[in-house]
């Protein structure tokens, strides 16, 4: 395996430009590589930046969609069996970038781009709730230089984009342990909420540092306190306690109806648990940062077509 | 003697595929092999549908289906197979078909004690899973005596999960875990020692000083005779938990078939089995590099 590039922040961070596009998964899928695109993006990359490291580029200029027709759906899909709560893994963000012969850091930085079309996307499909994990407790062993790289990500993206959210009308909420995220993060993330909170088109869940389980035992403390205060007994505990009790008790939509997760990764890994006991899985083999309106379109018309029986009979 | 010549080669045949499963495992066995191996028998009544049969049959079918997987399982050497055999929502159906259900359910379990091949020859210890308050006395009666015929075997575990949701199994878990903390919190109080009740710190630094951990949940978990099963297989294509294993499923692979369950054979355990594998190696490699 090649050895990554050493990392650095380069200053032309500060800068706005173009990231090369993310390449449709017809050019280029897992199994495949196309040498010549990753010696363009490389050529590209390295060519203002002799000796300082690798170029990393900022977001892109959002896009203004304030003129679109709001509500208007793909014709693949219906609109009176959309789901209200959306719950997404964004997973395979380093693949991506190693595919390309990239450092990771680029991978999230795409990735980042294909979330903000995502809320994009709900916001104009008129989707409630979307959660978005964008960080998991299982994470924190990765290595320090790619986490200090997330968080500055995080802290970046908020403050660029913490207008555009409100612009569009979009409540922000955090679940998950932020005690052990930088402080000026925090601070960002607990103003983020604060100035979001009467909001009302999407709203936006991020998990940072949540565990499903840790969740789940966050709940038991707490209900372990009311018992203790004789505010209830145990055998009052039941699951529309718990369900107030969890993390999740933002929105009134605390249970995804769908939850997708990208490369082809078949498995929950401790996110939602409680959460997902009748939620359709849908597990797109596209990378996140190749996750666009058309993989959206197809998990949503996947999602559609599926009979939900919550154990009842089959209706046909 | 044509019956006694067709009973020979049945034997001869019986005898030849148990051979060749032996071989497979042999091969399969250079990679890892799951532990624990979860079914969602998911598509009798669709399977009974499809091959226009009446109502009960497609269960009745779903159950050799079964039986065969059980068997493969353990030739495999997968020491814990758990069943979502009914649902606490499937009380939602029918009553007719409900009652037909559990009355299935009962000879099957009494006829699992009385003459299953399978239990006996690998060594099979055989638990019930689920709110028993929700059965019938008959049905309870039958799961009990399962549970004690098969109590003296240890080489392998089947649980199976009948008026079981997991939710209700959390709930039950948190129920028990206060009980037996309140009391301990209350002579705290009481003896003016003090306690640190802070949430679960993922770090680890507080966890000393909370005095509710995972363990202490998982411990009351009815599920808690086996670990957290590597694989949980859902036929019929749905992709989705229905309230099976929520807490234990966190790092397990989901494996998905299009078939419905008793169409279920060996091939799909084997994909199953190396889909683990492939996995496996992945989820080492990203660990190493990490």
């Amino acid at each position: 395996m090649a050895a990554m590039p050493s990392f650095q922040i380069h200053p032309s961070t500060l800068k706005h430009q173009r990231f090369p596009n993310a390449p449709r998964n017809k050019l280029l899928s897992p199994n495949s590589c196309c040498p010549l695109f990753s010696l363009v993006s490389k050529a590209s990359i390295l060519s203002g930046t002799r000796g300082n490291g690798v170029l990393l580029n900022c977001l892109p200029p959002v896009e203004n969609h304030a003129d679109e027709d709001l509500g208007s759906l793909p014709p693949d899909l219906r609109k009176n069996s959309m789901p209200s709560h959306v719950a997404v893994i964004m997973d395979g963000n380093r693949r991506w970038a190693q595919m390309r012969g990239l450092p990771s850091v680029s991978g999230y930085e795409a990735g980042a781009q294909a979330f903000r079309t995502v809320v994009d996307l709900c916001c104009k499909w008129r989707i409630t709730v979307l959660t978005v994990f964008a960080f998991s407790s299982d994470n924190w062993t990765r290595p320090k230089v790619e986490i200090d790289f997330i968080m500055e990500l995080l802290e970046r993206a908020l403050r660029d984009e913490l207008q555009q959210l409100t612009r569009k009308k979009v409540r922000v909420s955090i679940i998950g342990d932020c005690t052990r995220l930088p402080k000026p993060l925090q601070v960002l993330l607990r103003e983020a909420e604060e100035t979001t909170k009467n909001n009302s088109q999407l709203h936006l869940i991020c998990a940072l540092n949540y565990s499903g389980q840790n969740d789940i035992l966050q709940a038991c403390q707490n209900m372990a306190l009311k018992v203790k205060d004789g505010l209830i007994e145990p055998e009052d505990i039941n699951k529309f306690l718990l369900e107030k009790e969890l993390e999740t008790n933002c929105t009134e939509f605390p249970n995804p109806d769908l939850l997708i997760r990208t490369s082809g990764e078949l498995r929950i890994s401790n996110f939602f648990l409680w959460q997902l006991a009748y939620t359709e899985l849908y597990f797109a083999n596209s990378l996140w940062p190749d996750f666009g309106e058309d993989e959206f379109v197809e998990a949503l018309s996947s999602f559609q077509q599926r009979e939900r029986r919550y154990g009842g009979k089959s209706v046909s | 003697m044509e019956s006694k010549i067709c009973n020979l080669a049945t034997q001869f045949f019986e005898d030849l595929k148990s051979f060749l499963r032996r071989c497979l495992f042999f091969i399969l066995s250079v990679g890892p092999m799951p532990k624990h191996i979860a079914f969602i028998m998911d598509g009798n009544r669709r399977y009974a549908k499809k091959q226009n049969l009446e109502e009960g049959a497609g269960h009745k079918e779903g159950y050799s289906a079964l039986m065969n997987m059980l068997r493969y399982c353990y030739e495999f050497e997968v020491k814990y197979v758990t069943v979502y055999a009914f649902s606490i929502e499937n009380f939602k159906r029918r009553p007719e078909e409900v009652q037909s259900t559990m009355q299935l359910i009962q000879e099957k379990i009494e006829s699992l004690i009385e003459g299953e091949y399978v239990l006996s020859q690998y060594g099979v210890r055989v638990y019930v899973i689920g709110n028993f308050e929700l059965l019938s006395n008959s049905v309870k009666l039958a799961a009990k005596r399962a549970m004690d015929a098969t109590a003296d075997n240890s080489k392998a575990v089947l649980s199976i999960c009948i008026a079981y949701t997991s939710t209700d199994e959390i709930i039950h878990a948190i129920e028990k875990t206060c009980e037996e903390k309140s009391e301990e919190f209350r002579v705290l109080d009481s003896s003016g020692a003090g306690y640190g009740l802070i949430g679960l710190r993922c770090n680890g630094k507080n966890k000393g000083k909370s005095l509710i951990d995972v363990e202490d949940i998982e411990k009351h978990m009815r599920m808690a005779v086996a670990p957290d099963p590597d694989i949980i297989i859902r036929t019929s294509g749905e992709t989705r938990l229905s309230n099976f294993l929520l807490w234990q499923s966190a790092s397990s692979l989901l494996y998905s078939p299009n078939e419905l369950w008793p169409e279920i054979g060996l091939r799909h355990l084997v994909q199953a089995i190396l889909a683990f594998q492939r996995n496996f190696s992945y989820l080492k490699m990203r660990r190493e590099q990490n």
